[in-house]
């Protein structure tokens, strides 16, 4: 078992790009849920500290969720059958309500989970109010099981109601819920046990599977936490959930989903955010981010799949990139003439001979020396000044095809990512959408809405490319091949590659 | 590309009806009479439709100007923007017309493709034309049963070519090329209710050489209840 330490973290950083904004700090976060065109977030701490966001880039605290009861703390037969303290919440909006669910220790394993019942989650709103639903599961302390970090889960299918919790010490456990009061469905029947050694346990459900994910390793210590986050599937809700390799996950099974990389150390506490259209992320919390001192920090990021499972894809990183078509596999580039690399020159000739040009003559030793890439500054004199069009050409490792694409500070962003501009490597040209719903490279990046660019990687690793504004567009308009040659700003159509695009680094 | 051209002999061929049905048949310039283009016939009907697809199969072509053959960005521009002819940008030919353009008389010939394209080497070899090395002018009349805001030109050429539409240029395609459907795609514009004129040059630098053309809706779908005629039908 392990014994958690309670995070109460207060930060205020501002990370220079490509971690969430703002104060992002949290341990044991809710899934991420939209409201009110905000997103929230609940974590373990005095009260369940709340975080906001409102683009799901830029976080900040806002309280706790406890200050709205009228004791400030859970109801009494929660702390009777748990404890007083308020860890690893989660929440779901079902109907016209919102069910939280929070987990409520003691003297671990005794543990209560907790249910507060919602209208809102803005605290602005007049209708905010969280009222107490009483303990939904509990463990008395011997029994295998730790009722804490509850997940809910809404099957898609059937419009049933689901709880998982538990933690190392036992099982982790399945109930149904009742949809119209979050309460348990059927009180009397035993818990089922899906899954053992582990804990932050969810259900998520795609193509006729149960997808349960749950955190493996400990927490808690920093740059030394082990956790990582781990899954297994079945065709049934209540299992049995088997790994990629057949394992039960009652058995310890459990295929890889997240761990440790980068800056960023033990991932745990997945949570769906689906946005729509083909949009998938999911939030976790690292239990150290390097660039961030050490502290625990949420994180939003791309969930891809992939063989019938879940990938955890990373958020768009800063570099010089060749934008393709999924559709058509031409490359995105500045409609200018082009320059092959290294000039015009002969193939060589047959035989190991050289070709025209500055490859020699026939007969000739032909010079192999690399030719060097092709950047802005060897050809960009050749191309027309002012607005230039752009248009779609097979990729030839030329300059007008070379995207550098860079996060653009205090523009704002989306859930895990700044808005980006995109301009030909080594120049200032930069792509923006026009009034009409097409596309120009303007001279200068001036930091316009129309020049800024959202990236989403897609559940199947490519990329949905949207400006942030596009001048008289009604509607949100991608990135998007009208033909071979001809990219344009057109409606997302998650069903057709006409808006997906694949970002190679040349 | 296809490289055989350069070593047939150049023939001249005009369009004539044989047996009730409209083809192409040879009218030797030297020895050997060139076969009908089997893809091109004489139009019969006063308009025609577009096929299944969307594609518009009825064109009044021009016999190939000689031009550099190459393909770059500039070299087609300054291809397309040299007046062979007058009013060249502007006319809509009857079929018979000709031009002279430098010391050649060149002749507009009226067709109706049996294919999604316009085959153009069909149509210069029926001919006895060169197909290697020349930029066609092709031309046909849409006529749309209402105004159409919102809808796209789409074209595919073999190889580069400049396309507009009532007087405006909307697409440029550059570099050797095969015709792709939907290769390029113009900016959305509005046609008008009846009749729209769309231009386009082709040049080719070897090979075989051919083009495509349709409208897209405002949902990327192919229009099908366009007509094309032509001025003298």
């Amino acid at each position: 078992m392990k014994h958690r330490l309670v995070a109460a973290i207060v930060l205020l950083l501002v990370s220079p790009v490509l971690a969430l904004d703002g104060q992002p700090g949290i341990h044991d976060p809710s899934t991420v849920v939209m409201h009110g065109g905000k997103y929230y977030t609940y974590g373990t701490g005095a009260g369940l500290p709340i975080l906001v966001s409102d683009d799901g880039w830029t976080w900040r605290r806002s309280g706790t969720l406890m200050q709205s009861l009228p004791t400030g703390r859970p109801g009494p037969d929660v702390i009777a059958r748990g404890g007083n303290n308020t860890w690893a919440p989660d929440v779901i909006r079902v109907g016209e309500k919102y069910f939280l669910y929070y987990s409520a220790p003691g003297t671990q394993p005794k543990s209560a989970i907790g249910l507060l019942v919602g209208k809102t989650l803005d605290p602005e709103s007049p209708d905010y109010k969280w009222e107490d639903g009483g303990p939904i599961v509990w463990s008395d302390g011997i029994e295998d099981s730790n009722a804490i970090d509850p997940g809910v889960f809404l099957d898609p299918t059937t419009g049933s109601l689901w709880l998982t919790y538990g933690s190392y010490f036992g099982y982790i456990r399945l109930v149904e819920l009742n949809p119209k009061t979050g309460k348990r469905l059927y009180p009397e029947r035993k818990p089922v046990d899906i899954a053992i050694n582990s804990e932050a346990s969810i259900m998520i459900f795609r193509e006729g599977w149960y997808y349960l994910l749950v955190t493996h390793g400990s927490c808690c210590a920093g740059a030394n936490s082990s956790y990582n986050i781990r899954m297994g599937r079945a065709r049934k809700v209540t299992g049995p959930f088997l790994d990629n390799m057949g394992i039960d996950m009652l058995q310890g099974g459990g295929k890889l989903f997240l761990g440790s990389s980068g800056r960023q150390i033990g991932p745990g506490h997945f949570g769906l955010l689906d946005l729509g259209d083909g949009v998938q992320k999911f939030s976790c919390h690292y239990e150290a981010d390097l660039d961030r001192g050490g502290i625990s920090v949420l994180d939003i990021r791309p969930l891809l799949w992939r063989d019938g499972w879940p990938e955890a894809g990373a958020n768009f990183k800063e570099g010089t990139y060749q934008i393709e078509s999924a559709r058509t596999g031409t490359a995105l580039e500045l409609a200018v003439q082009g320059m092959p690399v290294g000039g015009f020159r002969g193939r060589g000739g047959r035989g190991g001979g050289a070709g025209r040009g500055a490859g020699g003559g026939r007969g000739e030793s032909p010079p192999l020396e690399p030719i060097p890439a092709q950047d802005a500054a060897q050809v960009a004199s050749n191309w027309q000044a002012g607005a230039v069009d752009l248009r779609m050409s097979p990729y030839m490792v030329q300059a007008q095809q070379k995207w550098a694409i860079a996060p653009v500070g205090n523009a704002g962003g989306y859930p895990g990512s700044p808005y980006f501009k995109m301009t030909i490597a080594g120049t200032d040209r930069a792509l923006a959408a026009t009034g009409d719903g097409e596309l120009v490279a303007v001279p200068a990046f001036t930091g316009a809405p129309a020049q800024l660019w959202r990236i989403d990687q897609l559940t199947d690793g490519t990329y949905r490319v949207m400006p942030k504004a596009a001048p008289n567009a009604k509607e949100p308009l991608a990135l998007s091949a009208a033909g071979s040659s001809k990219p344009t700003l057109d409606r997302f159509n998650a069903d057709s590659d006409r808006q997906r695009w694949l970002l190679k680094t040349p | 590309m296809n490289k055989l051209i350069r070593y047939l002999t150049p023939a001249l061929v005009v369009l004539a009806a044989v047996g009730g049905s409209v083809c192409v048949v040879a009218r030797a310039q030297d020895a050997t009479a060139r076969p009908p283009a089997p893809t091109l016939a004489r139009p019969k009907t006063p308009t025609r439709a577009t096929d299944a697809a969307g594609f518009l199969q009825r064109w009044i072509v021009l016999e190939p100007l000689r031009v550099t053959g190459q393909l770059t960005d500039s070299a087609v521009q300054a291809a397309v923007k040299t007046e062979y002819f007058p009013d060249q940008l502007t006319v809509i030919p009857r079929d018979g017309d000709t031009v002279t353009a430098g010391d050649a008389q060149l002749t507009w010939h009226a067709v109706d493709t049996s294919k999604y394209n316009v085959n153009l080497f069909h149509f210069a070899y029926a001919l006895g034309k060169p197909t290697s090395n020349v930029l066609f002018w092709a031309i046909t009349v849409v006529n749309a049963p209402r105004e159409m805001p919102g809808v796209r030109l789409a074209i595919g050429s073999n190889a580069a070519s400049v396309w507009w539409v009532n007087g405006e240029e909307v697409i440029s395609l550059y570099n050797d090329r095969q015709a792709v459907i939907d290769d390029g795609v113009s900016k959305r514009l509005t046609l008008n209710k009846g009749a729209n004129v769309i231009r386009a040059a082709i040049v080719n630098a070897g090979g075989a050489t051919d083009f495509c053309a349709r409208f897209l809706d405002e949902n990327d779908r192919p229009i099908k209840t366009l007509t094309a005629t032509l001025s003298g039908q």
